[in-house]
């Protein structure tokens, strides 16, 4: 099937586009043409191998380079980075568990808030120094966090190694994970050895342990996805669904009001200045910025690498997510949730273990939120309630719902579509009206000058109106998605028209398994 | 024919009964709860006597506790009656709600400026008010149904679920464009009747303080409570002693045999949007007037409360309903203006007020998910 045709097409492609960028870097339609490349090369029929290659030569070397130039094009890449990791998560709570999680902004303020609170020097705020509060909540939060990750992983390569082929890394996972709840409890005792050392200005943590703070923050959400599963996860979806909504409106009040009787939250003012994660050595660093400042034709401060920096870190967490969502997908675990999605009495007959089960989807749903959510507040270096609204609950499903529930590219393509639709095209279509009011033209056909068109028609007003037309249109009209999971587009087609599909299949033996 | 008559009347007596007894036994049990709490707690304060500080409160909370009750109970009967005959949350109800709301507002405006508010008389206004949120919410409600639902229906559950999520975000978006064309602001703010602001005084009570404070009631309250009764005794009347009462009724039991039986099902479904979305307009008319500004979000936490308040009351009972809906509106009130003094000041009850539904809807799926009054619904049988 491989043609050398298809390489050359691509690449150049990929160079037309990336040239026009580079030479208009304030033109958009260009930039967006750049960023369909991603699709062309998933779609194009050439091997894993050099899709690989195109795929990480676009998003690792094209598109900080481009990026330089505009900053906004970063930062749209960055957040694209964030809200994929976040839509996946979501999407497997939704996708392949079928449960309606409303409230998934809760998690992500979870994690948030967990390095807001202990990577400024908030904490000082309600821990005397030596307090024993601090040091039981960072042990148990640890040890938590340890236990959950063993036990994780250990069903997760258990799934691996049962069915397939055990993958190569599955023994590094293995032999990581004591390392890292090893360092983790490590890093807790410096912590409160330095605590009781340092005196008062024990917080914010030393930078250099964002990182291992990253686990506590997935922990941490990961816990709070248990404690709101395990009441709830028995009943029936719709009501999980207003359950969880409920759960994301209390997670918002409580942040905003936890600044009495003691002061955890700093209540609607949020947190700020949040420390970030340490810049690389300079060893590295030099050779970028020398790089950088030939690019940008200027000095490369800190902030532009800063910009580069979480770039790259939501792209590695990105790919930690779509690596970790394919292969519970493709665990056993994986199919126990399609089992649960598809007919709830059938999974139990067959044994799945229900309860445990949802509880699993819905603490993996919530730690890929806790994580995202860390990295957010590190980028913002400010966090306040008003970050985590039911509207960014919906933002995200609306993404999944786009893209197909259950598919992963598909989740993927979602949280693109809309999170460049939010940022660049409704933020730039208000631009370009703003600037044709200046301009003083005349409207195409009407023979009106934009002056008078209507200020209340400001595209960027618009994102309720977009998110809800999105989910309508896609339930009515396409509930599978753009790229749909085999399996769910199955069965909904099985529920709307019974009859055209027991027509097609019921003759012959069951369905065969489409994995 | 007076066998007739004498049904008719018990059909509408009943219900007023029935309220009557929810709200005093529902204001009875919570004002005992907290009395008790307060001789309980009165040894462990010194600043002030917690007694006395209960009880000067105690008859606003009340008063406030049942007009949000009444508020929830009218929203409540919209979910109540959708999830009865679709077994489907109508998550846009907040939005029908809203849309009512707007419509009286914009009906009150057009009055005004019309220089015909001075002369009619009042009452006329709100029952003009109130009638036009009917209306433009009911058929709202029904176009919603044939637009989002209906293709829908038979598909997953989650799937009518999320077109429900965004055809109330689009609601929102489209109530605020709407506006934000007509009035230039997307708020509302509903004219003011100087006659409806009086307050009614029946007495004065000691405060903790030392000094008196009178006890009242507004004009506005008053019609808010009176009209909200009417509306649900009226709806008792329709569901229970009429014929389409009985289609819909039939319908919630069992739609296949429904439909056998001769009823036209989708039809019912649409009167029932219709009868949902009318009382959740009339609702938004009467919340505006008492609130005077309404804005495009404005519903979206009623809502909730109301679904709670429904599932409270036991979801798809139309009687649980109200009573889901006094309660939480008295128990919300009772949160509201106790927590603040029984935690000295550190926890503002009017914010941990909203939790407390969400609370309450946690730990009634949990412990009892059919409901103070309803069948078991909550999980899967």
């Amino acid at each position: 099937m491989e043609s050398p045709q298809v390489y050359i097409l691509l690449s150049l492609y990929i160079a037309l586009t990336a040239f026009g960028a580079f030479t208009n870097q304030r033109s958009l339609p260009i930039f967006l043409l750049f960023e369909g490349s991603l699709l062309l090369i998933f779609y194009a029929r050439i091997s894993n191998v050099a899709k690989l290659i195109y795929g990480a030569l676009v998003l690792l070397v094209l598109l900080p380079i481009l990026g330089m130039r505009n900053v906004y094009y970063l930062e749209v890449a960055t957040q694209i980075g964030i809200y994929v990791a976040l839509a996946l998560g979501l999407n497997i709570v939704v996708g392949f568990a079928g449960l309606l999680d409303l409230g998934y902004v809760a998690f992500y303020a979870v994690g948030a808030y967990v390095w807001a609170i202990f990577g400024s020097s908030h904490a000082n705020e309600f821990s005397a120094p030596g307090d024993l509060v601090v040091i039981g909540v960072g042990l148990v939060a640890a040890l938590i966090t340890g236990l959950l990750s063993f036990a994780g992983i250990k069903r997760f390569l258990a799934s691996g190694s049962k069915e397939k082929v055990p993958a190569p890394w599955g023994g590094v996972i293995q032999w990581a994970a004591p390392l890292i709840v090893g360092v983790i409890f490590y890093e807790l005792a410096w912590l409160v050895l330095g605590s009781s050392v340092g005196g008062s200005g024990r917080f914010p943590i030393p930078t250099g342990w964002f990182f291992l703070f990253l686990f506590i923050a997935v922990g941490v959400a990961g816990l709070a996805g248990i404690l709101l599963g395990t009441p709830v996860l028995r009943l029936r979806g719709d009501y999980l669904a207003i359950v969880t909504l409920g759960f994301g409106e209390v997670i918002r009040v409580l942040s905003k009001n936890l600044d009495k009787p003691v002061n955890i939250t700093n209540g609607s003012q949020g947190i700020t200045p949040i420390s970030r994660p340490p810049l690389p050595p300079e060893v590295i660093a030099a050779p970028m910025r020398a790089f950088f400042s030939q690019i940008v034709g200027r000095p490369f401060q800190n902030p532009d690498l800063y910009g580069l920096y979480f770039f790259f870190l939501a792209l590695i967490i990105a790919g930690i997510a779509i690596f970790v969502a394919r292969r519970l997908d493709d665990s056993h675990i994986g199919r126990a949730w399609t089992a649960i999605r598809e007919d709830e009495e059938a999974a139990i007959a067959m044994g799945v273990p229900l309860v445990s089960l949802k509880l699993m989807a819905f603490a993996a749903g919530a730690s890929f939120a806790g994580a995202m959510g860390m990295i957010f507040a590190a980028k913002q270096t400010f966090v306040n309630p008003d970050s985590f609204t039911f509207m960014e609950s919906i933002g995200v499903l609306a993404m999944v719902i786009l893209g197909g529930m259950g598919s992963i590219p598909g989740v993927i393509l979602g949280a693109t579509i809309v999170t460049v639709l939010n940022l660049q095209i409704l933020t730039e279509a208000s631009l370009q009206l703003s600037a044709l009011r200046q301009s003083g033209g005349m409207i195409p056909i009407l023979g009106i000058p934009w002056t008078k068109f209507p200020n209340q028609l400001e595209p960027a007003k618009f994102q309720r109106m977009v998110f809800g037309i999105v989910l309508i249109v896609m339930m009515i009209f396409r509930p599978e998605g753009i790229l749909p999971a085999k399996r769910r587009r199955m069965e909904i087609e099985e529920a709307l028209h019974p009859e055209e599909i027991e027509g097609d299949i019921a003759p012959s033996a069951p369905a065969p398994e489409e994995k | 024919m007076p066998k007739l008559q004498l049904r008719s009347l018990r059909e509408l007596l009943f219900p007023l009964f029935q309220i009557i007894i929810f709200v005093l036994g529902a204001s009875l049990v919570t004002s005992i709860v907290v009395l008790l709490l307060a001789l309980l707690l009165r040894g462990t304060r010194t600043d002030t006597d917690l007694l006395v500080a209960v009880i000067s409160v105690l008859p606003q909370t009340l008063i406030d506790g049942i007009t949000l009750g009444f508020l929830y109970a009218l929203i409540a009967l919209g979910y109540t009656m959708v999830y009865g005959v679709l077994e489907f949350i109508n998550f846009a109800h907040s939005e029908i709600y809203m849309v009512g709301a707007f419509a009286g507002a914009e009906l009150a405006l057009t009055l005004q400026s019309a220089q015909v508010l001075g002369v009619i008389p009042p009452l006329l206004y709100v029952v003009l008010a109130v009638v036009a949120g009917m209306i433009v919410s009911g058929l709202l409600a029904v176009t919603v149904e044939r637009v989002a639902y209906r293709p829908l229906r038979g598909a997953p559950r989650l799937v009518p679920l999320i077109s429900a999520v965004g055809v109330s975000f689009f609601l929102q978006d489209a109530v605020r464009l709407f506006e934000s064309f007509n009035r230039n602001a997307f708020y509302l703010t509903y004219p003011v009747i100087p006659e409806f602001d009086r307050r009614i005084i029946f007495g004065s009570i000691a405060t903790a303080s030392g000094g008196t404070m009178d006890v009242g009631i507004s004009v506005k309250v008053i019609i808010f409570i009176v009209a909200a009764v009417l509306i649900l005794i009226a709806l008792n009347y329709l569901v229970n002693a009429t014929k389409l009462g009985t289609s819909i009724r039939a319908v919630a039991q069992d739609r296949l045999t429904a439909s056998l039986m001769g009823i036209n099902v989708n039809q019912v479904i649409a009167m029932t949007f219709l009868i949902g979305g009318s009382l959740g307009g009339a609702a938004g008319v009467l919340a505006g007037i008492k609130a005077g500004t309404i804005d495009p979000f404005f519903g979206f936490i009623p809502g909730i409360k109301a679904f709670t308040a429904a599932v409270l009351g036991g979801i798809g009972n139309i009687t649980g309903a109200m009573l889901g809906g006094i309660t939480l509106g008295l128990l919300e009130a009772f949160v509201a203006s106790y927590l603040t003094l029984f935690s000295k000041g550190a926890l503002p009850g009017a914010d941990y007020a909203a939790i407390t539904a969400f609370m309450i809807l946690i730990g009634i799926l949990i412990f009892r998910p059919s409901g103070l009054l309803g069948e078991r619904v909550g999980q899967k049988a």
